[in-house]
């Protein structure tokens, strides 16, 4: 695997500005080959920008781009090997889905008996063979979509960019389109670039995650590195809900650290630490409760509410609210109960900020 | 890398062929005919640049060829930005030195004193810029373009680059550099050395300027006159305009459909057949006149021929322009803001006057402006009607024609009348923009809107009855008239007009085209066809630019465009005249030059429907279409142009119909050869012969008609759906969100 192979793509030191606004800040970045990579974070991060700019739709103001080893910073969207899944789809409405499916075909050359006989193999590969005659318009938003995307992997491109595919569609279809695209991906074995903000679905379909934030890289990792070990408190809660609590580093060994939370110690998982005060992430799930007037580290349930399958609480404590999610729904603690708080295993982290 | 070169070499070629190959300079027999070809290479009136420079002493144009050498120098360059930059500067280089050269070298020898003196006298001038030139001026523009496109400018898209330059290129050349000439002109002598005594003269010329009319002491000048006449027009045209417009949404008028037909006349109507229908009525030998000198005894008197005939001409021609601008207003008030008066304990009268009325003042003051501007620009009517008491626009026609040809006189009239009607369009962009309080929103607003107060009602009806029944009159008149003996003197029916125009008879076998009508119809014909779909292009594809792409400078670039639309028909008649007669560019008595004007002054309204309908396709279609390995070139033909067929019949519509009935600008460039159906008219109305001319113009609205339905069946629907309705489909109505 090297940045030189097709289907790799990087960034370097790429800045974008519109006017005087800086949507990208000096981002750079490597995609290994074959694999699947999400854009992920909040609205406005600047995710689709970095699309657009992998797909040639925007120019950076600086920095470069290169597509399997290939400067393409200067070259126009036509002529890039990458090819785009809108988040509007973007069918042609004039075509019916065998031509929307055929246009990039015959765009890059093939005549146009060859480029309908790939087109209608384009179409059966997304479960639509024999729909082609149809408008975009008599489709449902599932088929739209799966159109999209076959219309763009039938041009066999070294990287297929998804710009919040599922957005449109309703939540049930969401998770299986995913995992059909997800399937297409390892089956096929082309390099992909989803765009989401969506952590669910980030966490469900990715080889690695690149979550931004303004503009910059907060942090990017195999999904569950980002889960398990987050570095700031941003990230933290961005990948699913996180209670940040004060704490003291009180030692440090063996890619662990023990830390101190009131009188309760417990040991993380933690590279890099440094003894001294620190944050800690934790989440709702890896917090357990015990009714008791003392503890280490105690507080009062001042809210619960029962969910059917598990009950949420909100506890005061000296560090702070913690909310907590108890699978023991069979022994409901009722509010103003004093409780001893203890740490999971899983689920606490160390943020080095 | 193969992609540029290739595309490169194409325009080197054409280059090179401009300047070893054809003909450089103007052929006097027109470069179509191929007579040249007998002389070629060696006449020095039709070599080729290379000659030239060798032979025929015209040594600056080597300096051209050391350009295209440049260019191609670099095409072998291989950093990318390198090669781009020389690319650019070769190319624009180019196109600035063929033009000083051509501007500073005429006829005779250098243009400008200054320059003789720096450079010493030239043995030779030299003609009008040929085949050769233009050629290669177009390939230093595309050279220029691409080094640009390979610099990464516009995202590296080398036909939106090349669009862009070639449209601003063409607009220079066709709309600023003749009334730049123009302005210029009306400092010249007739040998063009500088000379300010004919502007001082007719600058400060009273006859222009005199306010005798208000002070008692004689008549007005023609400034004030034409400037009186405009406001007259744009107040009663707004005024009925705004009437028709309440009958027909708020009021439960039964013909409202009919009314609607209204707006349809001025666009298939000659500017000045309501002029000559009114001739017709109220004229000395008119019905109306005889019958009322019958039964009152009244002398028939000449008073139609003046700002009074005019004046009812004029509005009874931009009335359904009015109406069509002051609906959109009318229905934009928004119901609750009535409903929430009236619920305020005001009455429908206070709820009108005090809530209603002023939210459409804005749309009111816009109406008035295209009255205004419209009036001012009317040229046909005042040249039916004005006799004697011309108007601005008819006296800069007199002024060139006349026994005066004294064009300094025309330049600053013309003058004059583009400050009055850019002043209007100025008022019109900055004044009232965004002062627009009737909105359209896409939201369902509910609620009704309330009826007209009972008086208010009452008036309305009394203004919109007559007027609708003096409109159909008229118009009545136009179809009756073709079909009357002689007005006045003898009523009898005939078809010897028709004759007299459009007889076809049989010569040897063969159809021979007798009347007197086919020689101009078929040209007008020709020219129509030739330049509606040119200026449909052109103005969809200016408008693709505006809308899909960004550049430095695209505000300038929409507002000059648009604001071409404000020059006066007569001023661009003048201008191309005094810009396009001489070297270096010589097009009078061309059919060209009657398509370029054409082209240029219809192209802001394919402009402006081609932006509303673009804007309202997602941006993503382009994208993914890009994406999917297509240029843009492709993208517009496959994609846009498909989902933009309504605009693009609207576009061909319009142009088609406006080469036909314009008249303002084409009688200033009609010729002996090139002669357009409503100049031929207006000659037939100066002879007198009212019959034929009404009869022509009855069978140009028939003809337009015909046409127009053509047009709509050739470009069809946009397909959307099998039952083809025009909703479309979800992906269209999703906001991108970028
Ligand atoms: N064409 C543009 N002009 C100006 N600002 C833009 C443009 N495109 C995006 N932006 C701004 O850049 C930022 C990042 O946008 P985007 O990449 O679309 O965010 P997201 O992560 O939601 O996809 C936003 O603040 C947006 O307003
Ligand atoms: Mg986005």
């Amino acid at each position: 695997m090297s940045i030189e192979a097709p289907g790799s793509v990087v960034f370097r030191n790429v800045r974008k500005d519109f006017g005087s606004f800086t949507a990208i800040h000096d981002l750079s970045l490597t995609i290994e080959p074959g694999t699947l990579v999400t854009l992920l974070g909040p609205s406005g991060c600047g995710k689709t920008t970095t699309l657009r700019m992998l797909a040639g739709l925007e120019h950076p103001t600086a920095g470069k781009i290169l597509i399997g080893g290939k400067d393409v910073t200067m070259l126009p969207a036509n002529e890039r090997d990458v090819s785009m899944v809108f988040q509007s789809y973007a069918l042609f409405p004039h075509m019916t889905a065998l031509d929307n499916v055929a246009y990039g075909l015959e765009s890059s050359g093939l005549k146009r008996k060859e480029a309908r006989e790939r087109a209608e193999e384009g179409l059966t590969l997304v479960g639509l063979g024999g729909m082609g005659k149809r408008l975009p318009a008599e489709l449902s938003g599932g088929q739209q979509q799966r159109v999209a995307v076959a219309r763009a992997l039938v041009l066999e491109p070294q990287v297929l960019l998804l710009d919040e595919p599922l957005s449109n569609l309703d939540a049930r279809l969401r998770r299986r389109v995913r995992t059909e695209i997800r399937e297409l991906q390892q089956r096929l074995g082309f390099t992909a670039v989803y765009v989401t903000h969506d952590q669910d679905e980030a966490l469900a379909v990715s080889d690695r995650i690149i979550v931004m934030k303004d503009g910059v890289i907060a942090q990017q990792g195999a999904p569950r590195e980002l889960y398990e070990a987050p570095t700031s408190a941003f990230i933290a809660d961005f990948m699913g809900e996180a209670n940040v609590v004060a704490c003291d580093v009180i030692d440090v060994g063996n890619g662990a650290a023990t830390i101190r939370v009131e009188a309760l110690t417990h040991s993380v998982p933690g590279r890099d630490a440094r003894p001294g005060p620190a944050k800690l992430a934790v989440r709702p799930n890896a917090i357990t409760l015990e009714p008791s007037a003392e503890g280490a580290f105690s507080g009062q349930i001042t809210h619960a509410a029962y969910l059917g399958d598990h009950v949420e609480y909100e506890v005061k404590t000296a560090a702070g609210t913690l909310f907590v999610v108890d699978p023991a729904v069979e022994r409901p603690l009722t509010p103003a109960t004093r409780v001893a708080i203890g740490f999971k295993e899983r689920g606490v982290a160390i943020i080095s900020s | 890398m193969e992609h540029r070169n290739r595309r490169l070499d194409i325009v080197l070629l054409l280059g090179a062929v401009a300047f070893l190959i054809l003909p450089w300079y103007r052929i006097d027999g027109g470069f179509y005919g191929f007579s040249w070809l007998a002389n070629f290479p060696g006449d020095p009136a039709v070599s080729p640049a290379i000659l030239q420079t060798t032979m025929h002493g015209r040594p600056w144009l080597g300096i051209a060829a050391l350009l295209l050498g440049l260019a191609l120098a670099a095409r072998f360059i291989g950093d990318p930005m390198r090669r781009g930059t020389l690319l650019a500067w070769a190319g624009a280089l180019g196109v600035v030195f063929l033009t000083v050269q051509g501007l500073a070298v005429g006829f005779s020898g250098w243009t400008w004193a200054i320059s003789e003196t720096l450079f010493g006298a030239l043995a030779d001038g030299q003609p009008s810029m040929g085949a050769g030139a233009v050629l290669l001026a177009l390939a230093f523009a595309l050279i220029f373009s691409f080094g640009l496109a390979e610099r990464g400018v516009m995202r590296g898209d080398a036909f939106v680059v090349s669009a862009i330059a070639l449209l601003i290129f063409l607009v220079a050349v066709f709309v600023f550099y003749p009334v730049g000439s123009m302005l210029v002109g009306a400092f010249q002598d007739f040998d063009g050395s500088f000379n300010p005594d004919g502007f001082t003269r007719n600058i400060s010329d009273p006859s222009i300027w005199s306010i005798g009319c208000l002070t008692g002491g004689g008549r007005c000048g023609v400034a004030l006159r034409t400037f009186w006449l405009a406001v007259m027009t744009a107040g009663a045209s707004t005024l009925l305009g705004l009437a028709f417009a309440l009958v027909a949404t708020r009021t439960g008028f039964r013909y409202k459909k009919g009314l609607r037909l209204l707006t349809v006349l001025p666009i298939i109507t000659p500017p000045f057949v309501v002029g000559l229908a009114l001739t017709l009525l109220f004229g000395r030998s008119g019905v109306a006149t005889q019958a009322i000198s019958e039964l009152f005894g009244i002398e028939p008197g000449r008073w139609l021929y003046g700002l009074t005939g005019i004046w009812i001409a004029q509005v009874l021609s931009f009335t359904p322009i009015s109406f069509l601008v002051l609906i959109g207003v009318v229905e934009g008030v928004s119901p609750s803001m009535e409903e929430a008066s009236q619920t305020l304990r005001a009455d429908r009268w206070r709820t009108f006057w005090h809530v209603s009325l002023p939210l459409m003042k804005p749309g009111l003051a816009n109406a008035f402006l295209i009255g205004f501007i419209e009036s001012m620009a009317d040229f046909g009517n005042p040249l039916v009607l004005g006799g004697s008491h011309g108007v601005l626009s008819t006296e800069i026609f007199f002024a060139v024609v006349g026994s005066q040809n004294d064009p300094s006189r025309a330049a600053v009239l013309a003058i004059i009348l583009l400050c009055f009607t850019l002043s209007a369009f100025l008022a019109q962009r900055f004044w009232l923009s965004g002062k627009n309080f009737a909105t359209v929103t896409g939201k369902g607003d509910s609620g009704a809107h309330i009826a007209l107060p009972r008086s208010l009602s009452i008036g309305v009806y009394a203004l919109v009855i007559p007027w609708a029944i003096f409109t159909v009159v008229v118009y009545a008149m136009i179809l009756v008239g073709g079909f009357v003996k002689t007005w006045g003197l003898d009523n009898s029916l005939t078809l010897q007009h028709y004759k007299r125009a459009f007889s076809i008879g049989t010569r040897d076998g063969s159809i021979a085209w007798t009347g007197v009508a086919w020689n101009s119809f078929w040209t007008t014909m020709e020219i129509a066809l030739i330049s509606a779909p040119i200026t449909a292009a052109v103005g969809l594809l200016t408008a693709y630019l505006i809308v899909r792409q960004k550049f430095a400078g695209r505000s300038v670039f929409e507002f000059a465009l648009m604001m071409s639309f404000a020059i006066p028909g007569t001023v661009i008649g003048i201008s191309y005249i005094m810009a396009f007669n001489l070297p270096p560019l010589e097009m009078t008595g061309t059919a060209m030059i009657l398509i370029a004007c054409f082209v240029f002054r219809n192209m802001p309204v394919g402009v402006r429907g081609g932006v509303a309908a673009m804007s309202q396709l997602d941006k993503s279609l382009d994208e993914a279409s890009l994406t999917l390995r297509a240029d843009s070139f492709r993208t517009i033909r496959k994609v846009i142009l498909p989902l933009l067929r309504p605009a693009i019949t609207a576009a061909l519509v319009y142009s088609f119909v406006r080469a036909i009935t314009s008249i303002s600008a084409v009688i200033f460039l009609v010729s002996a050869e090139y002669n357009m159906a409503t100049s031929y008219i207006v000659g037939l109305v100066e002879n007198g012969e009212y019959g034929v001319a009404i009869a022509y113009s009855s069978m140009l609205i028939l003809v337009m008609l015909v046409v127009i339905a053509g047009f709509q069946l050739l470009v069809g629907e946009r397909r959307l759906r099998r039952e083809n309705r025009i909703a479309l489909p979800v992906s269209l109505h999703e906001e991108k969100t970028v």
